[in-house]
């Protein structure tokens, strides 16, 4: 009898290969394609009321975006050779994309962008600033001091064009690891066309959530008063998107259920059982309704600002402990049930090795450390209107 | 549109930037890809050769039969006529290489055979097969049965 | 200052092309590789298994290990051995350490039992190569499925993607490990080392281009099937008289 295996499983199928590192890594895409979308509908779709978190939602997505290659690398058996995916990307696989998707996003989407918006701030502490400081501004200014009213103004136009851009950017950076997933039909728990809109709808409720907590947070810390319309807006676009992710899940949910094939009976069991804490009591009840709930409240009462204040703190925590959830019930779960439906194993998860808790903790921490240093950086609250 | 791009100048500056990073890229690529990468397919031909040069370890019977020419005609006529050498005498291309410097271990007989004879559900019904228990009352095998060409 | 900057920026940009260029054009023009007398091209290299004349012995399983300094406790081959009984709910498989000391006793009540062997399909339309992000995954010109380990990322895609579960991560090399049909021997004119070894000929190396392999008659003769046909994978083991309940 093999150590937490229950049945048989192909000898070589026990140990699991992708570990809680490659739950992080669609976890922090998403959050990036998320907040990216949110900073999106006020630049694309002019909804002025989120106006506040723009420059915000555009430095998590990048403090995010420099921690997503971490947790692959630490993963792979050979991270020296990862700049192969460079020099010979196998043009059938999805993975490979990454290499390239990843740097378009960073360079052509997010950091041209973003350097586009805080350009005249740049400059302006470029002047204002001494020493080291001043030095880094100075390389960040590419050496254009130019803003003038005319510079701008293209500035404006160009932004506008990449975010445009790069809103099938971030469905493509993050829809391509669903993709993954969803393109392996050895695996019946991922094998389904509707993988890559499931990733990517998720993403988008935890993007808009982290952005909204973090807004929050960040009025709190600085002891200035939260712009409620905004917050309001952002949950009433958190719950729209939450209704269809939702029922996405679902639709996935009763079509295995109905059509019940060959895998039905060993998945079904296995949710039930092994996946019951991870995917019953945290995705669906904790992450998925209890957030729905307290957001639909908001769309049919009015609350005090202080209730309303909380509930949206609690929903957007909620929220991201769900989403996570959903990440390693799909990664994790997908690795729990033998091919031939007979038997089950058990992921063991360590602390302290390379692929352990402790690295995946310190993972998920440090695009918050990062966000720190960018928001004293590049100042998401300018003291004057920029547009 | 004229008025629009009348101050274009910073914008250089980035595209410059990109466009030095992927000049850099493709020198870098064009020196550490790995030589004649694509010839039969998606892969290193280099690989064909790494997986060729693992040593040998089972000679194989022919190797075998040519100086062990008694027991190859002793086995030919029973039984065992399709059971390889190595089978039951284990990977032995080391002594086949230089036979005195590496002389091969005799089997363990009661588990070797054993390990295909002893009775079993699930063994093929025409394979002959015992309860060793009651078959030989504990008597090793090669007691009674030459294992080159073991029938009695 | 500002046209120096220019200039050294356009000038800087032309050295950068012509150099790309220029290591490009060496890459493409290689050296000629030495003769060999093995041709691939000769040969499409697959496997039959007759599962009534195997015994459980685990020999192939041993001689694979010791062959390819398999590392304990993950297989390149092994063998499963199926008890069914009546209702699929009863159906009981066990592969104990993949049959490297072959099995325990089977019981008496099953309906009926075998085992069945099982190694790298060495399919044509391998989901496992598709999936390789850099090709340290290939198949050969002559039909085997390999993995390069000088250039293998380790990122176990190819692990996920293969539905028989014939791939693992070789604890230290850290690179993924499988069945290569021992590529080694049967380019030099020798057989597998697990079909050298199956004491009942159960399992047999074929080259489908050679006009006089056995496998020829063998799909003729017999009722053969691969595993998970619906897979579509192509498979190039064949096996003689599988029972439905074989997964």
């Amino acid at each position: 009898m093999i150590a937490g295996v229950d049945g048989f499983m192909y000898p070589n199928e026990v140990e699991l290969q992708w570990s809680v590192l490659i739950v992080l890594y669609p976890y922090i895409t998403g959050l990036v394609a998320g907040a990216f979308i949110l900073a999106s509908l006020e630049r694309v779709f002019k909804v002025e009321a989120v106006r506040p978190t723009y420059r915000l939602a555009l430095l998590t997505a990048l403090a995010f975006l420099l921690v997503a290659p971490l947790p692959l690398q630490l993963h792979l058996g050979h991270p020296e050779r990862s700049f192969e995916m460079y020099l010979t990307p196998h043009r059938s696989s999805a993975m490979a994309m990454f290499g390239f998707v990843y740097l378009w996003y960073l360079t052509v989407v997010l950091l041209l962008e973003i350097w586009l918006e805080f350009r005249a701030d740049i400059v302006r502490l470029s002047q204002t600033t001494t020493g080291l400081t001043k030095i880094v501004y100075r390389a960040l200014t590419l050496g254009s001091q130019n803003v003038s009213p005319a510079a701008r103004a293209l500035d404006d136009k160009v932004g506008f064009a990449i975010t445009v851009i790069g809103i099938p950017s971030a469905f493509l950076l993050h829809g391509y690891v669903g993709f993954i997933f969803g393109s392996i039909k050895a695996n019946p728990w991922w094998s389904t066309p509707l993988m890559p809109i499931v990733f990517l709808f998720s993403a988008m409720v935890s993007g808009i959530a982290v952005v909204m907590l973090l807004y929050m947070a960040a009025m709190k810390v600085k002891r200035r008063p939260i712009d409620m319309n905004c917050v309001d807006t952002i949950a009433k676009y958190l719950f729209y998107t939450f209704v269809i992710d939702f029922t996405l899940e679902m639709l996935d949910l009763i079509h295995r259920t109905y059509e019940a094939d060959e895998s039905f009976r060993s998945l079904d069991f296995m949710v039930h059982t092994r996946l019951m804490v991870s995917q019953i009591i945290v995705q669906i009840v904790l992450g998925t309704l209890i957030p729905l709930a307290l957001l639909a409240m908001n769309q049919l009462w009015t609350f005090a600002e202080k209730t309303r204040r909380l509930m949206y703190a609690v929903a957007g925590g909620l929220t991201m402990i769900g989403i996570f959830a959903m990440r390693w019930n799909v990664v994790i779960g997908g690795q729990l049930f033998s091919k031939s439906f007979l038997g089950y194993t058990s992921y063991k998860l360590d602390l302290v090795t390379r692929e352990g808790l402790l690295p995946a903790i310190a993972l998920m921490l440090l695009p918050f450390a990062i966000f720190f240093v960018l928001i004293k950086l590049l100042p998401p609250w300018a003291e004057e209107p920029t547009h | 549109m004229r008025r629009l791009f009348h101050e274009w100048g910073h914008l250089i500056r980035p595209a410059l930037v990109l466009l030095a990073a992927m000049g850099a890229f493709l020198v870098v690529r064009a020196a550490v890809i790995p030589k004649e990468f694509g010839k039969y397919g998606h892969f290193r031909p280099g690989a064909l050769d790494l997986v060729r040069s693992h040593p040998i370890h089972y000679a194989g019977q022919d190797t075998c039969v040519m100086c062990h020419d008694d027991q190859a005609k002793l086995r030919a006529s029973g039984k065992h006529a399709h059971v390889a050498c190595e089978a039951c005498h284990g990977p032995l291309a080391k002594h086949a290489d230089d036979p005195s410097a590496v002389k091969p271990k005799l089997p363990d007989v009661a588990n070797l055979c054993r390990r295909c004879h002893e009775k079993d559900a699930s063994k093929p019904k025409g394979f002959p097969q015992v309860a060793t228990v009651e078959h030989s009352g504990g008597v090793v095998c090669n007691s009674c049965h030459q294992p080159h060409n073991p029938h009695l | 200052m500002d046209i120096s900057r220019r200039d050294l920026f356009i000038t800087g940009g032309k050295i950068l092309m012509v150099a790309s260029v220029g290591a490009t054009l060496e890459q493409i023009t290689g050296a000629e590789p030495a003769p060999d007398k093995y041709k691939m091209a000769d040969h499409w290299w697959g496997m039959i298994i007759d599962v009534g004349k195997c015994i459980g012995c685990g020999n192939c399983v041993r001689a694979c290990s010791n062959e390819n300094d398999v590392p304990e406790g993950y297989f390149r081959t092994w063998v499963e051995r199926y008890q069914v009984a009546e209702g699929e709910e009863n159906l009981r498989v066990d592969s104990p350490k993949g049959a490297i000391d072959g099995f325990p006793p089977s019981s008496n009540e099953a309906l009926k039992s075998f085992f069945i062997p099982k190694l790298c399909n060495h399919c044509v339309d391998s989901p496992c190569v598709q999936v390789c992000p850099v090709g340290a995954t290939f198949d050969s010109p002559d039909g085997v499925v390999m993995v390069d380990e000088s250039y293998c990322l380790g990122c176990r895609y190819c692990v996920q993607a293969c539905p028989y579960g014939c791939r693992y991560l070789h604890p230290e090399k850290n690179t993924v490990d499988k069945c290569t049909l021992c590529y080694h021997r049967i380019t030099q004119g020798l057989t597998t080392a697990c079909c050298e070894n199956c004491p009942t000929g159960a399992r047999q190396l074929v080259d489908f281009k050679n006009p006089k392999d056995p496998v020829h008659e063998f799909l003729r003769q017999n009722k053969v099937q691969v595993l998970k046909p619906y897979m579509a994978t192509k498979a190039k083991v064949y096996y003689k008289d599988l029972d439905g309940s074989v997964r």
